[in-house]
């Protein structure tokens, strides 16, 4: 591949893809995951690289790992919330160490802008024992990935690099580097050090003696940086919180950690003693400050005042908006919404989605349905409201078989579970199996869309593609679920509102489990973004303002006015909201002429 | 290095409606033009439909990526509430574009969705210099709709204080070849569009 050093506009995650190439790296393996999908998708534009999209994420640290204990380079990427499907995996590696480095890419979300939830993963790297660098740009992205590959091989490691959505989808410039090219090392069997069930126990102190020699290293590390300006104020920061630092307080003095697990002990307690305030700006949990009061730390007149998370907020992303109102008192920004109404824009499903024809159903059949993550965590908005509960990866299908279980014959023929075609292959088929045999009549809906959509398309092992759309085995979900032992098994084509409802109820009145597919490929693939549509039309002489149409809540369909309006723009012909007319009152444009 | 003033620029429209595509124009020609830049926005549950943020910052050097409110010279929006949602973001005397586009938004309880009325008309009275523009007619006008993001990212041309030639030269780097006479076209008739007669503060919107 031709080696270009020109500067370059790349976000965080092309950045680590970059820096991970650079690197040398032989493997990669990941779960998408936002905000951390495009760094496997980047790495994927290297064709010396084996990249893989793994079933889960569990799975990608396992292939990673063990392409590192074998001797090659290897990466494994994933949202903060996939550290912790991978977690039972990731605990061990700090007792049986690595060959080839291996580095381990935490993308966290503070603000939660597209997660379930809010977790500080720094607290992981202290928990698991491995070291963790955070970048606080694209080009600490590109380096700080390089280094983690030295460091992980340096301590017989594998290192953890944090981004946060910031780091992950900013841009700012990277000037590139050349690439280091070994062959992987040649693999050596060390049982007495990876059957660790066996042997664990004599690594156990190794660890401790190896984290107080990481200690040792972060003093001298040159991406733990200190930047002396005034002695009135010492902020300890990283991450993107450092650039809003020096966007705030251009005049203090800055302790900026490149590596934040563990922490440089003498450094710390060197720039506090030199300053009259110690700040600390971090973002969700309070990781520097904790450790800093355990440090002892001491102002220049040898006071251990530290100003963090009492003035910080804790939750959330921090900004240069935040650090003034928390820091420095100054009032919020003024907003508009007391003088004038500013409804919120809730995301929605797209017009013509096939999860629309499912929640329509479900919706009329008032099922109780438990939800899983992916774009159709949406039915549980208007107008289906069709989801009682959305938690995590996978979790749907055992919530709806644990609510059989507490109310039986009540409430068993209502229960339905929702799932993605991604999300099922990824941790669906398991709990299945235990209402199976465990004799269980919960009714799963596998919405299969043909591919991963709420992350923007990724392959996954439905599809018969891989990563870089070379043909692969397509699993075939109907042969899976009867050799699990499912026998009630229908495939619906969620277009056809009639036949999705009459499948649905067949099988929530079963006395076993069934499965209903809905097959139909999310109208954003290329192949059907390709396909001519004639788009709809509502004749408002026939129109008798009913609004049924609108229950299919398509979000083409506008119906603020009396009469409801289709975009011709966004239409894409799917004819469900004709289907539920009465009157014949919604048409193909120019009666389809085209 | 360019060490001219720079600028704070806010993007914002609905998922789908191509925001991030002239956010990543604009910073591209900022560099194009010398200057350090930083752009950030959020992807995922944003991009179905919701409501999308793009902010890009150009300088001789810039730290954060996101700009702080109050502070963005320039605002375009490519949906008119959208507009109304991010203007606190725009300092005093800051012109804010907005496309006259109307989409209501999808009802998060159930109930009707009232969509704001006189929104141009409201922010001109707050003292921004706000210029409407039915940017999809001009785009339909051109042949595809779909090239309304460039046509309003023309109406900022002038001022970002970047010459034109940087502007053409990054389109044609980037944007598709089968495309680009299309994008050129809407980005001058956006340029035309902005060169009209300017709307004095506080006055001058059109809807």
């Amino acid at each position: 591949m031709s080696v270009d050093h020109s500067p370059q506009f790349f976000s965080g995650n092309e950045a680590i893809a970059r820096g991970a190439w650079e690197a040398g790296i032989h493997v990669a393996a990941g779960y998408p995951g936002t905000p951390s999908t495009e760094i496997i998708e980047n790495l994927a534009r290297y064709p010396d690289v084996n990249v893989e999209w793994s079933t889960n994420e569990k799975v990608a640290f396992d292939v990673a790992y063990g392409a590192s204990i074998a001797g090659g380079r290897a990466l494994v990427a994933m949202k903060h919330v996939g550290v912790n499907v991978a977690l039972d995996s990731i605990m061990v590696t700090a007792f049986s160490g690595v060959r080839g480095g291996f580095v381990i890419i935490t993308a966290d979300d503070p603000g939660m802008h597209s997660s379930q939830n809010e977790q500080d993963n720094r607290c992981l790297a202290k928990f698991a024992k491995i070291p963790m660098l955070e970048p606080s740009d694209s080009e600490e992205a590109r380096r700080f990935t390089k280094l983690a590959f030295d460091i992980s091989e340096q301590f017989d490691i594998p290192v953890f690099l944090r981004t946060t959505t910031r780091t992950s989808h900013s841009k700012s410039l990277v000037t590139p580097g050349e690439q280091v090219r070994n062959a992987p090392k040649g693999y050596r069997p060390e049982p007495s050090k990876h059957v660790v069930p066996i042997y664990g126990k004599r690594w156990r102190k190794n660890i401790d003696d190896r984290l107080a020699k990481l200690e040792e290293f972060a003093e001298t590390f040159p991406a733990n940086v200190v930047e002396l300006n005034s002695d009135k104020l010492g902020i300890i920061t990283s991450g993107i919180s450092y650039q809003y630092v020096k966007e705030v307080f251009p005049e203090a003095s800055v302790l900026k950690l490149g590596m934040i697990y563990p922490l440089p002990r003498k450094m710390i307690r060197d720039f506090c003693a030199g300053v009259e305030t110690i700040t600390v700006v971090e973002e969700l949990e309070p990781f520097f400050e904790e450790h800093l009061r355990i440090f002892g730390v001491t102002n220049r007149s040898g006071k251990p005042v530290i100003v963090g998370k009492e003035k910080v907020p804790s939750m959330f992303e921090l900004s240069p908006d935040v650090l003034r109102r928390s820091l420095l008192d100054e009032p919020s920004p003024p907003v508009f919404s007391p003088e004038i109404s500013i409804p919120v824009r809730p995301p929605v499903l797209c017009p013509g989605c096939p999860h629309s024809g499912v929640y329509f159903a479900l919706h009329k059949l008032k099922a109780v349905v438990t939800g899983d993550i992916g774009c159709y965590t949406l039915g549980a908005l208007p107008p289906f409201s069709a989801i009682d509960t959305t938690f995590c990866m996978g979790a749907g299908i055992g919530n709806a078989f644990g609510m059989e279980k507490v109310h039986g014959e009540t409430m068993q023929k209502k229960l339905v579970a929702v799932i993605g075609d991604s999300t099922f292959l990824h941790s669906g088929i398991a709990p299945l199996i235990d209402i199976v045999f465990n004799k269980g009549v919960t009714t799963i809906v596998l919405m299969d869309n043909s591919t991963t959509g709420m992350t923007g398309h990724q392959q996954h092992p439905g599809m018969g593609k891989t990563i870089r759309d070379e043909k692969t085995y397509a699993i075939d979900y109907e042969q899976l679920l009867r050799a699990i032992g499912v026998r009630h098994i229908d495939v619906v084509d969620p277009y056809d509102l009639v036949g999705t409802e009459a499948a649905l109820k067949d099988a929530m009145s079963s006395e076993e489990p069934a499965v209903v597919i809905s097959r139909r490929a999310c109208v954003l693939l290329e192949e059907e973004r390709a396909k001519h549509h004639t788009p709809y039309e509502v004749l408002a002489d026939l129109c008798e303002e009913c609004d049924l149409c609108l229950k299919i809540g398509c979000p083409a369909l506008d119906g603020s006015q009396a009469v409801p309006e289709i975009s011709k723009e966004r239409c894409i012909g799917c004819d469900l909201c004709a289907k539920l007319c009465h009157f014949g009152a919604i048409v193909p444009v120019n009666g389809g002429a085209q | 290095m360019n060490t001219g003033q720079g600028r704070n620029i806010l993007f914002s429209g609905v998922g789908g409606q191509g925001v991030l595509l002239i956010s990543e124009l604009v910073a591209r020609t900022a560099i194009r033009a010398g200057f350090d830049a930083k752009k950030t926005e959020v992807h995922g549950a944003a991009q179905r439909g919701g409501s999308v943020v793009s902010h890009v910052r150009y300088a001789p050097k810039v730290y954060s990526p996101l700009i702080p409110a109050g502070e963005a010279d320039i605002l375009v929006s490519l949906e008119k509430l959208e507009g109304l949602r991010w203007a606190h973001y725009v300092r005093a005397g800051g012109t804010i574009t907005l496309n006259t586009e109307e989409r209501v938004p999808a009802s998060i309880d159930g109930k009707p969705v009232e969509y704001p009325k006189e929104i141009a008309p409201f922010l001109a009275g707050k003292g921004f210099i706000v210029r409407s523009i039915d940017a999809q007619a001009i785009a339909i006008e051109l042949g595809n709709y779909r090239a309304a993001n460039i046509v309003l990212l023309g109406t900022i041309a002038d001022e970002t204080g970047i010459h034109k030639d940087a502007w053409t030269d990054t389109m044609k780097a980037t944007l598709p070849s089968r495309f680009i006479d299309l994008n050129l076209a809407a980005f001058e008739r956006g340029m035309e569009a902005a060169a009209g007669p300017v709307p004095a503060r506080g006055a001058g919107a059109t809807r």
